[in-house]
């Protein structure tokens, strides 16, 4: 049941990706940043907190989810250190996410190459 | 001195330059669509053996004059001058292609209506006697131009539903003085059209116009009718800009639906090969024309060609700073019967 709601959840989101990549003139990098945004936006005014308690990795593993991790890590930070929270807490709490992204893609990238879809 | 421009935008070529000879080349996708008995060369490799995307274009072109010049019995010592362009910044396929020829070489950028642009522009230069024999090359591959355009395909981004397919392929055609068909009869230099189209992934829209354009110029400058013509060809408009096209000639009440076809829809299986749209770049309208349709002129089975290659002349920093897209359709009038 906890991976079918994960399924839904994920799928959910990323068929609004889809629908905005087919239907709306919007680039690829544009919707990424957007997700991202949105994320923070939920993610402080507490409504992703919900989502991630009904859908779990369906709601962390996609972009909005990033986003969700910045808000959070920045509120943390602000109720350890004060105001100076806002500029170091979202890399810290995404600093895992982020240093993944960087390792996986450079062994992707050692490992693979690009080929021409055919 | 002769005149030999006729109304508008249109040029007459008097001592109808030939061509004699012309090739195409292809990588596998093309290899495996409907005309893959015209090329000269297909590879299932997409790289052609190159370290890089950008090498293996540029291979693409010199494999398409080494192909054209064999044909001919020709030595790159026979050519007065080369007029050649490609997709790429600073059009490196064109020159590092030609870089060890040794032959005179003008570079052009038309996006991709290079290959009517370098017809227009050799047929000139043979005309006038600036040169005895010309060659015309342009070619263009999936992978670069995805890299010089969209993404790298490293970045593995998605394809939106207009987008059209890069065709990986080159075109390559001799021109001189010959009794043999086909031969250059005039061309129609098209001007910018833009109706302020701004989506990157939907060029058969921008393009589109300036086609219609360009074509109703050719006919009323040389005063010829479509029906003149046994095979009207647009370069890569593909499904979108083809019907824009029929659409904006149905709108003048002139029908041109039974000779009228796009390079970009003939050269894959739309329906087949996940192409969305259709073939674009220069290397769908140049390897059609130096494949496919030459060969049916060679065989009198098309008398008549009107060849109208398309250009969609924006830049990646002109798209970022939201620009609109500059069309060009250049048209060029290829004859297989005598006067």
């Amino acid at each position: 049941m906890e991976y079918l709601r994960a399924f839904l959840l994920g799928g959910l989101i990323c068929a609004v990706g889809q629908l905005l990549l087919d239907k709306t003139k919007l680039t690829p990098a544009r919707i990424l940043v957007a997700y991202v945004v949105a994320g923070v936006i939920l993610g402080g005014a507490g409504v992703y907190q919900h989502l991630i308690d009904w859908g779990g990795a369906g709601a962390t593993v996609p972009l909005t989810g990033f986003g969700f991790i910045l808000a959070k890590g920045v509120r943390e930070a602000v109720e350890e250190q004060g105001l100076l929270g806002v500029m170091t807490g979202g890399l810290k709490a995404a600093s895992g996410g982020i240093t993944a992204a960087v390792l996986f893609g450079v062994l992707a990238a050692l490992i693979f190459r690009p080929k021409d879809k055919s | 001195m002769k005149n030999l421009h006729r109304g508008r935008q249109s040029v007459l070529f008097d001592d109808r330059p030939a061509i004699l000879a012309h090739s195409a080349v292809g990588g596998k996708r093309e290899g495996a669509g409907p005309l893959r008995r015209y090329f000269d060369y297909t590879s299932d490799d997409t790289k052609f053996g190159q370290p890089s995307w950008e090498k293996a274009e540029s291979f693409l072109q010199e494999l398409a004059l080494e192909k054209a010049r064999h044909k001919a019995g020709l030595q790159n010592s026979d050519f007065d001058v080369l007029f050649a362009g490609d997709l790429l910044n600073q059009c490196i396929s064109s020159s590092f292609a030609v870089r060890g020829t040794r032959i005179p070489f003008l570079g052009l950028y038309g996006a991709c209506s290079t290959m009517a642009e370098s017809l227009t522009l050799a047929a000139s230069a043979v005309n006038a006697g600036y040169a005895r024999r010309a060659v015309a090359l342009t070619s263009s591959h999936f992978a670069s131009a995805e890299r010089q355009y969209r993404y790298p395909l490293g970045y593995g981004g998605q394809r939106t539903p207009t987008a059209q397919w890069t065709v990986t392929g080159a075109g390559c055609c001799i021109l001189g003085h010959s009794d043999a068909a086909p031969w250059i009869e005039c061309a129609t230099i098209g001007k910018i059209v833009d109706l302020g189209i701004k989506d990157a992934n939907n060029m058969g829209a921008a393009m589109a116009p300036a086609a219609y354009d360009t074509l109703r110029t050719h006919f009323d400058d040389l005063s010829v009718a479509p029906g003149d013509y046994d095979l009207i060809v647009t370069g890569d408009l593909g499904e979108l800009g083809k019907e824009i096209v029929l659409d904006l000639f149905r709108r003048d009440g002139v029908s041109i639906g039974g000779v009228y076809n796009d390079c970009g829809t003939m050269i894959f299986d739309l329906q087949k090969q996940d192409v969305h749209a259709g073939g674009s770049g220069c290397g769908c309208g140049a390897s059609v024309l130096c494949g496919y349709l030459l060969s049916q002129m060679k065989m009198e089975k098309i008398k008549s060609l009107l060849f109208c290659a398309t250009g969609a002349l924006m830049s990646p920093v002109s798209t970022w700073q939201g620009e609109s897209i500059p069309a060009i359709c250049h048209a060029v009038s290829i004859q297989a019967r005598g006067r």
